[in-house]
């Protein structure tokens, strides 16, 4: 079984993301960058499949700029055996991003493609199911566990009010939640190696494949903040303020 | 042209969410159409028929709809969608898992997690964990949405019902299959349309004080529990209770917060409820920063007399 993992770069989850003074977009210039969290998780996956004698190779993708090499060194780090850059520098809305991955899928025939369950950019959660309505593959989303039977992967999924146990034939798109498994740590001697292997760079463009934007966007701003609130001293005091100021308790 | 709403339900009663998607969806004046999948599912159709707007309700009954798969929901949506320039539902697992699908199949984009609509197909959505949010217009013949429902109220339930219909499904998706399920038994208010919510953090140390110091409290509150993602991937906490960024979205009257830094990806999910205390041992925990009424205390010895208090 060969696995092809697609990952996205974006802004490091502990940075609190600004925006440009005319509202116009997000302000990352210089920000610290890299791999999307759940896509890591879906590259662990990945891997343990291989380890576990599942998989016989594992493929990194993924889709930006040469800057992008630095999360496929990750990837490598980590373990992959080979890593791609689908060289863009447009700015990709889902649609196009599952556009062409099923493009390098028809190249690189794997019998199951895995993903983060969403970006923590955008937050839109669509790119995987978007890929297997194209591939008209079975797709299993949010996966907290996966297992392989025969040629089917049994994934059970997070959803609202518990879990949900799905079989999907082979080829298949699964998305990884956090709780499928914990990364493991790159060891450094494992980055110096992932430097020197290569990268498999392909020009989106020569791919022909439409990847305008869909959504336009009209400009960024900042929520409404809370409005200050007040230090209480105590249980009684808190429970004073519940009842008559709020109502909000009996 | 009309609206389609993609209907959530267990098979027996209608989500609560599917009124907040109605009320989102007469933004277009449009007649409102909602779709109930599954297998003879008759009460939630009928429920749909009585809600307040809904002009029509499309009932597509089928032996395999009764766990649907994105699979087939995507390809049922797409078989009746020449009718429809709107394609919505109420952002949720299921909607998450099948609406995406749906809309690569039509070569649309689609627009997660609504929180304003705004005409000319534009709409707000928040992007970065809710930090900043996005005002973007959709350029596609069809818009394909979900959304946030704690920003739209839920449609009244009326005493006249539209008219339902019944369509046949396309056949069954053949590469996938459902095996089982997993559903959390509780007493307690469904956590997203709970009145008051009673949440947990890290700070609570293990699953079992999670247990004693929280469930006593929710039970005299009549309260939902939730937790953070650290409490959850501490094991403290099922998963399911999750409130925040990539769990559950919440906005109760009141929302407690008990031993919860306050991290944006928590807040994402909480920070619409009516009135928010905060209960934490660190002074500083940004969890005060969104809190009506903060108090830095002992969880352990202010959660028990808080609840003996009520």
């Amino acid at each position: 079984m060969k696995i092809l993992v697609a990952i996205k770069r974006v802004v490091d989850y502990n940075i609190k993301v600004r925006i440009k003074a005319d509202g116009s977009n997000v302000d990352i210039d210089g920000v610290k960058m890299g791999i999307n969290p759940f896509d890591e998780n879906a590259i662990e996956e990945a891997l343990r499949l291989k380890e576990q004698g599942f998989a016989t190779e594992v493929v990194a993708v993924s889709l930006g700029t040469a800057a992008n090499q630095d999360i496929l060194r990750h990837a490598l780090a980590m373990g992959v055996d080979r890593a791609i850059l689908l060289d863009t520098a447009a700015e990709l809305q889902p649609l196009a991003v599952a556009k062409l991955l099923k493009v390098l899928v028809t190249r690189e025939q794997p019998d199951l493609i895995m993903l983060g369950k969403q970006a923590i950019d955008d937050d839109a959660g669509q790119t995987g199911q978007m890929l297997a309505a194209l591939l008209n593959y079975p797709q299993a989303t949010f996966v907290s566990k996966i297992n392989k039977q025969a040629n089917e992967i049994i994934a059970t999924r997070e959803v609202g009010g518990g879990t949900e146990t799905i079989a999907l034939t082979l080829p298949a798109v699964v998305t990884a939640d956090l709780r499928l498994n914990n990364p493991r740590f790159v060891k450094l001697p494992n980055l110096m190696m992932a430097r020197k292997k290569p990268i498999e760079t392909i020009a989106a463009a020569d791919l022909n494949t439409d990847i305008s934007a869909r959504l336009q966007l009209i400009k960024v701003s900042e929520p409404a903040a809370r409005k200050a609130g007040v230090m209480v001293d105590s249980i009684d005091e808190l429970l004073a303020k519940l009842r008559t100021h709020e109502g909000v308790l009996a | 042209m009309s609206i389609l709403i993609l209907a959530e339900h267990n098979g027996e009663q209608l989500s609560q969410n599917v009124l907040q998607a109605v009320t989102a969806a007469k933004a277009w004046n449009l007649p409102i159409h909602v779709l109930v999948a599954g297998d003879n599912a008759n009460k939630v159709a009928e429920s749909a028929a009585l809600t307040d707007g809904v002009a029509l309700v499309i009932q597509a009954s089928a032996a395999h709809l009764a766990h649907p798969l994105a699979e087939d929901i995507a390809n049922l949506v797409v078989s009746i969608s020449a009718d429809y320039s709107v394609i919505l539902a109420a952002h949720s697992s299921f909607s998450r898992n099948s609406l995406p699908r749906a809309a690569a199949l039509l070569d649309v984009a689609m627009i997660s997690d609504v929180l304003e609509i705004n005409g000319n197909n534009t709409y707000v959505r928040a992007i970065y964990a809710g930090n900043i949010l996005t005002t973007v217009q959709s350029v596609d013949s069809i818009q394909v949405l979900t959304i946030h429902g704690s920003k739209f109220s839920a449609a009244s339930i009326g005493n006249t019902s539209a008219e339902i219909v019944n369509i046949s499904a396309p056949a069954a998706f053949s590469q996938a299959r459902w095996v089982s399920e997993v559903r959390s038994e509780s007493d307690r208010p469904a956590l997203g349309s709970a009145k008051i919510v009673v949440s947990g953090g890290r700070s609570l140390g293990s699953a079992e004080k999670f247990e004693q110091l929280l469930a006593p409290l929710a039970t005299k509150l009549g309260a939902a529990l939730g937790a953070t993602r650290a409490a959850v991937d501490a094991g403290f906490a099922p998963n399911d209770i999750q409130v925040g960024q990539t769990g559950v979205t919440v906005a109760p009257e009141l929302y407690i917060a008990v031993g919860v830094s306050g991290a944006v990806q928590h807040t994402y999910g909480m920070k619409d409820s009516k009135i928010v205390v905060a209960i934490n041992e660190d002074p500083d925990a940004p969890i005060f920063q969104v809190a009506d009424y903060g108090l830095v205390a002992d969880l352990f010895e202010a959660v028990p007399a808080l609840t003996a208090a009520i």
